[in-house]
């Protein structure tokens, strides 16, 4: 009785661990695969959008299909393009296949071997050459690409050179080869050309790759509470009022008052002991448009009084907890804001 | 002891299934359409109703940005949901509230449309002793399949 059950079990699990890969292998077709999980930012033909232009051919003509499997399976760390690893190596495959597609580019195959150089050198080199687009940490250009954040006739974002998902992408060979020559019709122009030799490229390369020591703990990482709250000494009414002047207080503009059933059930049914209050301050969410046009999911600013029983509860997303959802270092600092701005809304209201 | 290895084994395999469907949250679902912004704000609203919620509402951020001076593409959020559910679900978790209604951020980018959601399965480990596991799950297959519609993936 127990060999019986243990063999529907066995089967049972085998069963579960194949359904959840063929979900994938049904559809191992480049094309279906990149409109599904990569179209959205990087555009339907490759020329990019929230993410970079992938239809470059002096960028296809200089990586490896090593660095492309890697960067949709590692993604990059706080710079929007997330991990790709439940695709499987048959679907990364035909996506990097049809990737290649768009200009047709054979790939090129780069010798693993680390390269040795003089970091203090590479350093110093990169400040002077590098620094004003990469920037000083090699952490890269700011925005997420051409919407809301820069123009459409810009679509490069200098690339995150410290990132994680980038280290562990590109070989060194990779990174010499692309400061050797450069990329044509993108800003990034070869430093043979502007004068270094190839021993200096070197130490570059050594400089960038030291970055993997230097790796910080994400915000991301911690674990923080979905909402922020706190209970109201007061009754629905009041709490509503002193709401409304917190909201006021910090210059913001209220925009609407509805019950959470708003616009789902009768006015007549609707449940009015559940209260949202709206409100917005538009030059703060053009600047947090400008990071993240994604950001929009948290707008507009919004508290939620709820009455359960006696209790009165004021409540309200938690910013920083959802920052760690967009997978963007910038929005950090944006949320950390937000969060600190509803908690002190809310305790004003609660006071 | 038969029995006992049984529930035992019986325990990994549900532990198993509950991993599986915890891993299975994106946390940000997105999709691009093809057509513009009016014609795709045309969709989303018919492939809400088609998968049974209500849209209750569009925020028309662009006009607001607009009107206050800056210089904006179209970009709108829809709410929607269900009566009933936020009904029940905003008694047995009030916590979840201020994530309610469901929401859609909708903007245009060069003749083409953008559309983001939470997926509602990151509900599921903000809220990890909810019980709302199948709801949530229901939720994130709704938004899957709506814009998976849009995207003519059907």
């Amino acid at each position: 009785m127990l060999t019986q059950r243990f063999l529907f079990l066995t089967v049972l699990s085998g069963f579960i661990l194949t359904g959840s890969q063929a979900a994938y292998a049904d559809s191992s077709d480049g094309e279906r695969l990149y409109t599904k999980h990569c179209s959205v930012c990087h555009g339907s033909k490759g020329s990019g959008g929230v993410g970079i232009p992938l239809d470059l051919e002096s960028f296809l003509n200089s990586i490896s299909d090593e660095y492309l499997i890697k960067t949709i399976e590692h993604g990059r760390v706080g710079r929007t393009m997330p991990a790709f690893k439940k695709l499987g190596d048959e679907n990364i495959q035909a996506l990097v296949k049809y990737i290649r597609s768009f200009t047709n580019t054979e790939a090129v195959t780069f010798d693993p071997t680390p390269i040795k150089g003089n970091i203090e050198h590479g350093k110093a080199l990169f400040k002077s050459k590098c620094a004003s687009c990469h920037g000083d940490h090699g952490q890269g250009g700011k925005g997420t690409g051409v919407t809301f954040s820069r123009p459409r006739d810009l679509s490069i974002i200098p690339p995150a050179l410290n990132n994680a998902g980038f280290l562990a992408s590109a070989s060194d060979e990779m990174i010499k080869h692309t400061l050797m020559t450069g990329r044509k019709n993108t800003p990034m122009n070869s430093f043979l050309k502007q004068g270094l030799s190839e021993s200096d490229i070197n130490d570059v390369v050594a400089y960038i790759r030291h970055f993997e020591t230097k790796q910080v703990p994400k915000l991301r990482d911690q674990k923080l509470d979905a909402i922020i709250m706190a209970e109201s000494p007061y009754s629905l009414e009041e709490t509503l009022e002193s709401l409304k002047k917190a909201v006021i207080g910090k210059n913001f503009r209220i925009i609407r008052q509805q019950t959470v059933d708003d616009g789902l059930v009768d006015k007549n049914k609707q449940n009015k002991k559940q209260i949202i209050l709206y409100f917005c301050n538009f030059q703060f969410l053009n600047e947090s448009l400008a990071l993240d046009p994604r950001i929009g999911l948290f707008l507009p600013c919004r508290v939620t009084i709820v009455q359960q029983g006696d209790s009165v509860k004021v409540m309200a997303i938690n910013p920083l907890r959802l920052s760690k959802l967009f997978n963007n270092d910038e929005l950090d600092d944006a949320c950390k804001n937000m969060s600190n701005l509803y908690t002190e809304i809310i305790e004003e209201a609660t006071l | 002891m038969n029995k006992k290895i049984t529930a035992t084994f019986l325990s990994i395999i549900l532990a198993f299934i509950g991993m599986q469907s915890a891993v299975i949250a994106d946390e940000l679902i997105m999709t691009r359409s093809t057509e513009d912004f009016p014609e795709t704000m045309l969709l989303l609203q018919n492939a809400i109703k088609k998968q049974g919620y209500i849209p209750s509402r569009v925020q028309r951020v662009d006009i607001g940005l607009t009107k206050s001076g800056y210089k904006t593409d179209k970009y709108r959020v829809v709410f929607f949901g269900k009566a009933d559910e936020i009904k029940t679900i905003s008694q047995k978790l009030p916590e979840l509230i201020p994530y309610l209604p469901l929401k859609i951020s909708i903007f245009a980018e060069a003749g083409q449309t953008i559309l983001v959601t939470i997926d509602p399965m990151s509900f599921d480990q903000m809220y990890p002793d909810s019980s709302l596991t199948p709801v949530f799950k229901r939720w994130s297959e709704d938004i899957h399949a709506i814009f998976d519609s849009i995207q003519n993936l059907d």
